[in-house]
C-alpha cells in the first residue's frame, strides 16, 4: 500500500509482536441477533483466515451490517461466540483492527489531518504521530491540496477517503470495511481495489461487506453469501464457483440438421448462440456430434460460472435481482 | 500499554474530553455561552424581585423596646396610633431581663431586632447599625415624643451605632444564598442543554459508530459530560477575572457586601465544587436523555422531562433556602439533585464546615451512581437509536430500561 503505512514492518508497530496463536482472524459461529420481533442474523458461521480478503455478500437488508457490528463487539450477539484473533472481546484488541461502518461520519469542522489524527487517537496512536501520518497518506492519496481543509469544504468522495486513510492511520492488522465502495465513482472505486489488493499484499486481513458482486469477484480469495439472516455460502470464490458446471456457448452456420439431436434438451437461445450446460461426457463428444451432424460450428466457447451464477443458485433469484436493484430482498431462498 | 490493547476508559474519555472541548472552545458558540452571564443578570435581578418578594413575607426586623413596663407600653400605644398616620417602624417589646445590653440583643442568633431603644422615656438610647439609625431616627423621636404627651418631638435621644447588624447581615446573606441558587441554575441548565446539542450533532455526523467500536462508550460519556465541565470552568475562570478586576479597580467605588458565613474565598471555592456537582448529576440525566433520542427532533420532547425536573429542583431549592432549619430544607439538602444548591446556600448563611464535607461525600456517591447508570444505559440504547440503528421506538424503549435498570438498581 503506501510507502507510509510501510515504513513499520508489518504487524510489529510499537515494538510488541502481534499474537500469532490462531491462524484465524476472524471465526464466528453461530451469531444470533434479535431486534425485538425481529430475526435479524439467524445463525452465522464465519471463519476468516489471516491475510485474505475477505467479502461478505448481500442484498441491503441481509444482516451484513449487523453481523459486522456483532464480530468487531459494537453490538453482542444474542447467541454464539466470535473472536478475532482468538480473542472474544473484540474491544479489548481494538488497536490492532481498523473500522469503516457503512455510515460514514466525521466532524465537519475537523481539518481532515486532525480527523485522521483523531480517529489514529481512538486506537491509541498519539496525536501528533496520527497527524504526520494523516498528511502523508493524503499526499500520497492526491489530497495534499485538501490537508488544511476541513471536512465540511471536502467533496463527499473526499470525506471518504479521508475517512478510509483514518481507518489505516493506526497501522491495523485487520480491516473491516462496510460497504467500502458505495458512494464512490468508479475511478475511486478503482482506487480502493487497489489499496484493498496492497494491504493484502503487505499482510492485513480485510473483509468488506459488499452489493455489488463484481468487487467481491474482482477482490476477494473468499466469501461468504448471506441473505435473510443467513450465511448458505461461505468459503472459497473458486469453490462456490465450481459449485455450477461450466457453461458451453455454440454459434452455427446451419440452423437446423441432424446435429442438432446432440444438443442438450436443456439447451436455450441466446440470440445467435446456444447455451447449455457442459455435458458429463465431456466436451470431446459433443463435439463429434456436431462436426458429423453438420452443424458448421462457428464459434464454440466453454465458459466457467460466475460468482453471479454461483451467488443466483446459492441465495435464490429474489436476493440477486434484490442485489442488483438495491432493495431489501422480499423473499430469500437458501 | 501493549499494543494489543485498547485504550482504557479513563484514556478513551480524555481522548472524547479533548475532542469535545477543542472543538466548543473554538467555536463561536463559546462565545454566546461567554456572554451568558449577562442574561444571568438579568434575570438574576428578576429573580432578585422574586427573592424579595419572598423576604417580604418573613417577619419584618422590628425595633426592640427596652425601656421599663410603662414607658414600654406607652411607646407601643403610641405606635399604635402613629403607624396609619406616617408609617412607624414595627415595634416588639423586649423582656426587660435582657435590657441591660442592646448589643447583646442585636446580635441574637434568633433576633428580629434593627435597633433597640433602651434607658428611659427622659434619656432614651437608640442601638443600632449606623444605616438603620439614619433611616429610622425621625420616627422613633415621634415615638418617644407620642410617649411623653407631647406633640412635637424633641430631638434628645442619645444614639449608640453598631457594626452590621446581624439582620442586615443576614438579609444579605440570603440574597447571596438565592444569587447563589440562581447562577448554579441557569448555568447548569445551560450546560446540560450544550452536552445534549453536543450528543444529537454527533449522532447526525454519524460518529457514534466509529467511537463505539474503538472504545468503550462509557468512555465517550464520561469524555462528553467532563469536556462540558471543562468548557464551564473556561468560562467560571473568564468572568471570575473579569469580577476580579472589576472589584480590584473599582473597589472603593462598590457597596460593601456583607460576606456569607463561610466568607467569600470559601463561598466561591464551594460554588465551582457544587456547580461542578450540580451539573454533573444533571449533565448525566441529560446525556443519558439525549443517546435515547433517535433523531433531533425527538431530542426535543425526550428532554422536556429532565427539563421539568430542574425546573422543579430550582424551586425547591429556592423555597426551601427561606425555610431555614425546617424540614423541608433539609430535605432539599439530602436529595442529591438539589443537594449541590442548598449547600450552597448553607455555606452562604452557616459556617458550620463539615456539613459540606459529608454533602460534598454524599454528592460525590451520587454523582458516582448517576454516571454509572446514565453510561450503562447510553451503552445499551446510543446505537439503537438514530441513523446508527434501525430499531423502532428505541427511544420508548430505553427509557423503558432505564425505568427497569433503576428498579434493579434500588
Amino acid at each position: 500500500m503506501s510507502d507510509v503505512l510501510d515504513q513499520a514492518p508489518h504487524g510489529d508497530k510499537s515494538g510488541v509482536k502481534p499474537d500469532t496463536s490462531t491462524e484465524l482472524a476472524i471465526e464466528a459461529r453461530g451469531l444470533v441477533k434479535r431486534f425485538g420481533d425481529t430475526l435479524a442474523v439467524r445463525g452465522v458461521d464465519i471463519t476468516v483466515p489471516r491475510g485474505a480478503i475477505y467479502g461478505i455478500l448481500g442484498p441491503n437488508g441481509a444482516g451484513k451490517t449487523t453481523t459486522l457490528r456483532m464480530i468487531l463487539g459494537i453490538i453482542d450477539p444474542d447467541e454464539g461466540v466470535r473472536r478475532i484473533f482468538g480473542e472474544d472481546r473484540p474491544q479489548r484488541i481494538a488497536r490492532r483492527i481498523g473500522y469503516l461502518p457503512e455510515e460514514r461520519g466525521l466532524y465537519p469542522a475537523m481539518k481532515a489531518t486532525d480527523a485522521i489524527a483523531f480517529m489514529g487517537s481512538l486506537r491509541g496512536l498519539p496525536r501528533a504521530e496520527g497527524r504526520r501520518r494523516g498528511a502523508e497518506l493524503m499526499e500520497q492519496y492526491g489530497l495534499g491540496h485538501a490537508v488544511d481543509k476541513k471536512i465540511k469544504e471536502l467533496s463527499k468522495g473526499m470525506a471518504q477517503t479521508v475517512q478510509l486513510l483514518g481507518t489505516l492511520v493506526h497501522k491495523p492488522d485487520l480491516v473491516i470495511l462496510d460497504e467500502p465502495f458505495s458512494g464512490l465513482d468508479a475511478i475511486n472505486q478503482g482506487k480502493l481495489e487497489g489499496l484493498i489488493r496492497q494491504l493484502a499484499e503487505d499482510g492485513t486481513t480485510v473483509i468488506f461487506s459488499t452489493h455489488v458482486i463484481h468487487h467481491a469477484e474482482r477482490l476477494c480469495s473468499d466469501v461468504a453469501i448471506i441473505a435473510g439472516g443467513k450465511v448458505p455460502y461461505a468459503g472459497s470464490v473458486e469453490v462456490a464457483r465450481d459449485r455450477l458446471p461450466p457453461q458451453v456457448r455454440l454459434e452455427t452456420k446451419n440452423d437446423d440438421g441432424p446435429w442438432r439431436s446432440a444438443l442438450p434438451a436443456s439447451a436455450t437461445r441466446d440470440g445467435a448462440a446456444w447455451v447449455f450446460e457442459l455435458p458429463e461426457s465431456g466436451i470431446e463428444p459433443l463435439l463429434r456430434s456436431l462436426i458429423e451432424g453438420n452443424a458448421g460450428i462457428r464459434s464454440l466457447s466453454i465458459e466457467r460460472a460466475g460468482l453471479h451464477d454461483a451467488f443466483v443458485t446459492i441465495a435464490g433469484e429474489a436476493a440477486a435481482q434484490a442485489m442488483q436493484s438495491d432493495e431489501p430482498a422480499q423473499e430469500v431462498s437458501a | 500499554m501493549s499494543r494489543s490493547a485498547r485504550l482504557s476508559l479513563w484514556q478513551a474519555a480524555l481522548v472524547i474530553a479533548r475532542r469535545d472541548f477543542t472543538a466548543i472552545v473554538f467555536s463561536k458558540v463559546f462565545l454566546l455561552f461567554l456572554i451568558g452571564p449577562l442574561f444571568f443578570l438579568a434575570i438574576s435581578a428578576g429573580g432578585g424581585y422574586v427573592g424579595a418578594m419572598a423576604a417580604d413575607s418573613a417577619d419584618d426586623p422590628q425595633l426592640g423596646i427596652a425601656l421599663p413596663a410603662e414607658a414600654t407600653a406607652a411607646i407601643l400605644d403610641a405606635q399604635e396610633r402613629l403607624d396609619p398616620l406616617v408609617g412607624m417602624p414595627e415595634v416588639a417589646a423586649v423582656d426587660p431581663a435582657d435590657a441591660q445590653d442592646p448589643r447583646a440583643l442585636l446580635q441574637a442568633e434568633d433576633s428580629n431586632l434593627f435597633a433597640v431603644l433602651s434607658g428611659t422615656l427622659d434619656e432614651p438610647l437608640l442601638t443600632g447599625p449606623k444605616d438603620d439609625i439614619e433611616r429610622w431616627s425621625g420616627e422613633t423621636a415621634l415615638l418617644v415624643g407620642a410617649a411623653r404627651g407631647t406633640t412635637i418631638p424633641e430631638a434628645d435621644i442619645a444614639i449608640d451605632t453598631t457594626d452590621t447588624g446581624i439582620i442586615n447581615q443576614r438579609t444579605a446573606q440570603d440574597a447571596t444564598a438565592r444569587a447563589g441558587i440562581v447562577m448554579l441554575f441557569l448555568l447548569t441548565m445551560l450546560l446540560a442543554g450544550m452536552v445534549l446539542s453536543n450528543l444529537v450533532e454527533e449522532k447526525g455526523n454519524k460518529i457514534i459508530e466509529i467511537l463505539a467500536a474503538a472504545i468503550p462508550m462509557d468512555a465517550v460519556f464520561v469524555g462528553k459530560l467532563f469536556a462540558m465541565l471543562g468548557v464551564s470552568l473556561v468560562g467560571l475562570v473568564v468572568w471570575g477575572s473579569v469580577g476580579g478586576a472589576i472589584v480590584f479597580l473599582g473597589a472603593s467605588a462598590l457597596p460593601v457586601i456583607p460576606p456569607p458565613a463561610v466568607g467569600w474565598p470559601l463561598f466561591f471555592a464551594l460554588f465551582v465544587i457544587y456547580f461542578a456537582m450540580a451539573y454533573l448529576l444533571i449533565g448525566s440525566v441529560f446525556l443519558t436523555v439525549g443517546s435515547m433520542a433517535p433523531t433531533v427532533r425527538d431530542v426535543q420532547t425526550i428532554s422536556l422531562p429532565a427539563t421539568i425536573l430542574q425546573l422543579l429542583i430550582f424551586f425547591l431549592a429556592n423555597f426551601a433556602v427561606g425555610q431555614t432549619g425546617s424540614w423541608i430544607e433539609v430535605a432539599a439538602a439530602i436529595f442529591p439533585l438539589s443537594s449541590p444548591y442548598m449547600m450552597l446556600a448553607r455555606a452562604a448563611k452557616e459556617g458550620v464546615l463539615w456539613w459540606h464535607l459529608a454533602a460534598l461525600a454524599w454528592q460525590v456517591l451520587w454523582v458516582a451512581i448517576f454516571v454509572k447508570i446514565g453510561a450503562t444505559l447510553f451503552k445499551r440504547t446510543v446505537l439503537k437509536s438514530g441513523t446508527a440503528g434501525r430499531e423502532k421506538g428505541a427511544g420508548r424503549k430505553g427509557l423503558l430500561a432505564m425505568l427497569r435498570l433503576t428498579t434493579n438498581q434500588s
